[in-house]
């Protein structure tokens, strides 16, 4: 490398300096608040940007054992893998069939899909909860399992949609020729082909349930029903006190899943977003 | 489908219901609605008929509890004699151009530098595209607390920094300061899908043009508006449009940060129509309040298919 092209090099690292503070400094706030000391943390001549007097766990014990927060994340977890797992099937299926078959009136579907993708859920949450509570389901996660599919469905589709047409058609017809059926062509040969979309479709979808607050607020609201974001979000505000080393604990650990998984298939998540909008 | 078609005429007349359906569903024509019925049936039960009650809510002066009646279009009329309402709606404009404005030109910045040689490219690229990805209600108590009026971190660096005069602005309590709070945490968690969407479509322009351009004699400021903004274009009207939609609908941030106040001065149209619909029950004037969304999904949605459909058949 040139001396020259080195000091560009380095230039651009510095420029990319405060773009990075940006995005990682909040985090870094919420998990060193969540491991201060209450004396530290509300002593207003001490630096907010380090621990100085040691740090401690009692926000996350006190979290962890005298809120419902662990109820909070086994509802949110409920609800997000049933909430996929339904949405990836009836996306898959839908999918294919709108970009491989032909059959009355698939391009419109098609373009239905797409736009039912771009409605955003606060539009419709009002009605929504109406009908929610005539299927019985007021107050409930499960309103959650059955609304969450709204937006996921119609996501996994699109996405889908892209992978499909990219598996090229004379695959499954060899398929087909040697005496499959279609069904056994899409199962069998179409499927293992399309494993990243179907892999980047499902950790979106997780995402995408996991993250969404809206529905979750406006459905649910008793405290062994609502998932961890809403717990957070309002459990642990009582009128003007506030318990901000359990809230930023809160905060840390109902993030954590997604990290773990964002930490594993970052690719997937790079290009599942790209493919999101513009495919 | 040659094939399926010989296994119908091959089999003997009677055929067990097993069979006869196997065949039909090797069938494009019938495989296809079978495949679709499913997604169908799910979005006409809880996208378009909720969408059909939203129409008629808007029309009437429904409360929760209490039976309804028509009342044409005096909620939409009535609105607009709301200061609330006419808060909102400059509001919505103001948040959405702040917020659009500035992640588009954050975004464009920030692809091009990583479209440049990095050393620890992946780790970087992961650490721009984590706010996106955590949850938004969550990352937002970060920021409520990063605003706190006694405790504010960012008056602590902007103080030390010699930036504020002390006790610097109390962010969610006075309305420019809410609004430009508000607006920041947008820009915050909006910016990775601006960064990595513009990023790959900077990738796909062959380098030959530059190489071309450059040897043209165009700087790198010719090369960029000559080359790089008219190639860009598609991408950066889809990436516009899916914002401007999301921005708009915004819920979480304003909700969390806010709650619309102070004096509704960061009131969105979603967490006003929670507001009025869900909070004090006026169900009729909540759903008028989200269909103002509407006319902006529409134009979206009829420049993404121009846009987007023309790229992908």
């Amino acid at each position: 490398m040139t001396r020259r092209k080195l000091t560009q090099r380095i230039a651009m690292h510095l420029l990319l300096v405060p773009f990075l503070i940006f995005a990682l400094f909040p985090f870094y706030h919420m998990a060193l608040t969540s491991l201060k000391q209450n004396k530290e943390l509300y002593d207003r001549n001490a630096v907010p940007l380090l621990i100085t007097k040691g740090p401690t766990l009692e926000h996350y014990t006190k979290l962890l054992w005298d809120t419902a927060f662990l109820t909070w994340t086994k509802n949110s977890l409920l609800v997000t893998v049933l909430s996929t797992f339904v949405s990836l099937v009836i996306g898959t299926i839908a999918a294919y069939a709108l970009s491989r078959l032909k059959f009355f009136a698939v391009g419109t579907l098609g373009t239905g899909i797409f736009v039912t993708y771009l409605v955003p859920t606060s539009l419709l949450f009002l009605p929504l909860a109406q009908v929610v509570n005539w299927l019985g389901l007021g107050d409930s996660k499960w309103a959650l399992v059955v609304t969450y599919p709204t937006f996921l469905v119609p996501f996994c589709t699109w996405l889908l949609m892209g992978y499909f047409r990219t598996v090229p058609k004379e695959v499954e017809e060899c398929a087909m020729v040697d005496g499959a059926t279609r069904i056994q062509a899409l199962w069998r040969i179409v499927l293992p082909i399309a494993v990243p979309g179907l892999v980047c479709a499902a950790l979106f979808a997780f995402t995408l349930s996991w993250n969404e607050f809206i529905y979750a607020l406006t459905f649910t609201s008793s405290s062994d029903q609502i998932t961890a974001s809403v717990g957070v979000t309002s459990e642990l505000i009582r009128g003007d006190i506030y318990y901000w080393g359990s809230l930023m604990a809160g905060a840390v650990l109902a993030s954590v899943p997604i990290v773990v998984l964002y930490v594993f298939f970052l690719d997937y998540y790079v290009s599942g977003l790209t493919a999101g909008a513009i495919k | 489908m040659a094939i399926g078609r010989v296994g119908v005429a091959a089999v003997p007349a009677r055929v067990s219901l097993r069979a006869r359906v196997g065949n039909l569903l090797d069938r494009e024509e019938w495989l296809g609605p079978v495949f679709v019925s499913p997604a169908l049936f799910l979005l006409l039960l809880l996208v378009a008929y909720p969408f059909c009650m939203a129409l008629y809510f808007s029309v009437s002066n429904a409360f929760i509890g209490r039976p309804s009646h028509f009342i044409g279009i005096r909620n939409f009329v009535n609105l607009w004699g709301s200061d609330a309402f006419r808060q909102t709606f400059q509001n919505a404009f103001v948040f959405t151009g702040a917020a659009v404005g500035f992640k588009l030109v954050l975004g464009l910045s920030l692809a091009m530098i990583l479209n440049q040689p990095l050393w620890f490219k992946r780790l970087i690229r992961g650490a721009v595209l984590l706010p996106w990805v955590i949850p938004t209600a969550l990352s937002t108590l970060g920021w409520w607390w990063m605003f706190n009026s006694l405790y504010s971190v960012v008056n602590w660096t902007g103080l030390a920094l010699g930036l504020m005069d002390p006790p610097g602005p109390n962010w969610l309590g006075q309305r420019y300061y809410a609004m430009t709070a508000v607006v920041v945490v947008n820009i915050w968690r909006g910016l990775p899908f601006f960064v990595i969407t513009i990023l790959a479509g900077l990738v796909s322009i062959p380098r030959e043009l530059y190489e071309a351009a450059e040897a043209d004699g165009a700087g790198p400021i010719a090369r960029f508006w000559h080359v790089t903004l008219p190639l860009l274009k598609p991408v950066l009207g889809i990436v516009v449009l899916f914002s401007t939609i999301f921005t708009f609908s915004d819920f979480n941030i304003v909700y969390v940060l806010t709650h619309g106040g102070p004096i509704n001065s960061t009131h969105l149209f979603a967490t006003l129509a929670r507001q009025v619909g869900l909070e004090t029950g006026r169900i009729g004037e909540g759903a008028a309040i989200s269909l103002y969304l509407f006319p902006v999904l529409m134009i979206v949605v009829w420049a993404q298919l121009r846009f987007v459909r023309k790229q992908a058949y």
